[in-house]
């Protein structure tokens, strides 16, 4: 039976990895990872919207490298007429939605993860419908990090995360 | 009397000849018609909708053919598209064996979903159709097929809904079957709605 060692598998994931890399390069040019300070953010994603549909959930993960708490207290796009960051949980078979009005804690030495079904940035009053393929101008600001711009790629409607994407 | 050993035999033997005949009329005649009351009442009221088809939705529509019933609207970041993302899957498997659930996206925001807004937001998934009315005859449908729906107001203004996010499935002849919970597994899923067309 073949037995992958587990350095040919870190190669494989690393192989993979660089190719999906190469193959976003081509679509929508941005780094694979956005630094502003002590912290760093990753795996930017939003999903297609459907016809009609106003508002956009935004995903990515964010690590504090630092050795001091810092939180995402705002976001801006001009995607969007408004952008928030929310919370989803579902509590038995209902889904709640809240906003953060403190804003979201980034603790120190910890990573943080918007995905669906959880954190996630709310974009609303949308300026026209996110379609796969396109990229999504942001602003993300930290309370002590500060400011900082990047792309969040558009994938598939049913994305789940940014590595196997539409 | 006299406690003899028969007397309490017989006492004994009397009070387990009740406590059999009283669990029967629960296991097979009180437990089964609680059940079937749930199930024949629930989606069952005086509601008149209008689905996105130009046709009207009321308590009669969920005869004559296996459908779902899902509560969203269009300003749902997730659950909603992720679920009408579901159903096109479901519906891809089922046109397999040449079969199309009906599916109705019942809104619980009809000041914003109007039948065009809607109309256009259900119409890439084949066989679903939007459904909106009044305020009031929209709720009354919220609590005929007891769901849950709650306006929660933003910071900022505007407002986002809390609300159930199963999708409810029905038989042909408009009983309710049982619930697909959000994200449930597709296999489990699948399998609860060909049970509808067995």
């Amino acid at each position: 039976m073949f037995r992958p060692s587990i350095p040919a598998l870190v190669l494989a994931t690393l192989a993979f990895a660089a190719q999906a890399q190469t193959a976003e390069t081509n679509t929508a040019p941005m780094p694979a990872v956005t630094e502003i300070g002590a912290l760093e953010i990753s795996a930017p994603f939003a999903r297609a919207t459907l016809p009609n549909q106003p508002v956009a959930g935004g995903f990515m993960t964010i690590t504090n490298t630092g050795d001091a708490d810092d939180t995402l207290v705002g976001v801006s796009s001009d995607a969007a007429g408004r952008s928030e960051v929310h919370e989803m949980a579902m509590e038995g078979d209902v889904m709640r939605m809240r906003e953060l009005a403190d804003g979201l804690p980034i603790p120190a030495g910890q990573t943080v993860t918007l995905a669906p079904g959880g954190y996630h940035v709310m974009f609303m009053d949308l300026a026209g419908p996110l379609e796969e393929g396109d990229g999504v101008d942001l602003t993300l600001s930290f309370e002590h990090a500060g400011e900082v711009s990047m792309t969040m790629p558009v994938l598939g409607r049913a994305a789940t995360a940014a590595a196997n994407g539409s | 009397m006299r406690l003899t050993p028969k007397t309490i035999s017989a006492a004994i033997g009397g009070g387990l000849t009740i406590a059999l005949v009283l669990a029967a009329g629960w296991v097979w005649v009180l437990e089964p018609r609680m059940n079937r009351s749930v199930a024949d009442a629930l989606g069952r009221g005086d509601y008149t909708l209008v689905a996105t088809d130009g046709t009207t939705f009321t308590e009669d529509t969920l005869n004559g053919a296996p459908s779902a019933v899902f509560f969203g609207f269009t300003h749902c970041p997730e659950v909603c598209p992720t679920t009408l993302g579901d159903v096109a899957g479901w519906q891809d498997a089922l046109a397999e064996d040449g079969e199309e659930l009906r599916v109705f996206f019942v809104t619980v925001d009809p000041e914003r979903d109007t039948e065009k807004v809607l109309g256009d937001y259900v119409s890439w998934v084949p066989g679903v159709v939007g459904v909106t009315g009044s305020r009031d005859e929209i709720d009354k449908a919220i609590r005929s097929f007891r769901v849950y729906a709650q306006k929660v107001p933003i910071e900022g203004g505007g407002y986002t809904m809390d609300h159930s996010a199963f999708v409810l499935l029905f038989d042909a002849d408009g009983r309710l079957d049982e619930p697909i919970s959000y994200g449930e597994d597709p296999a489990r899923a699948m399998a609860k709605i060909r049970d509808l067309f067995g």
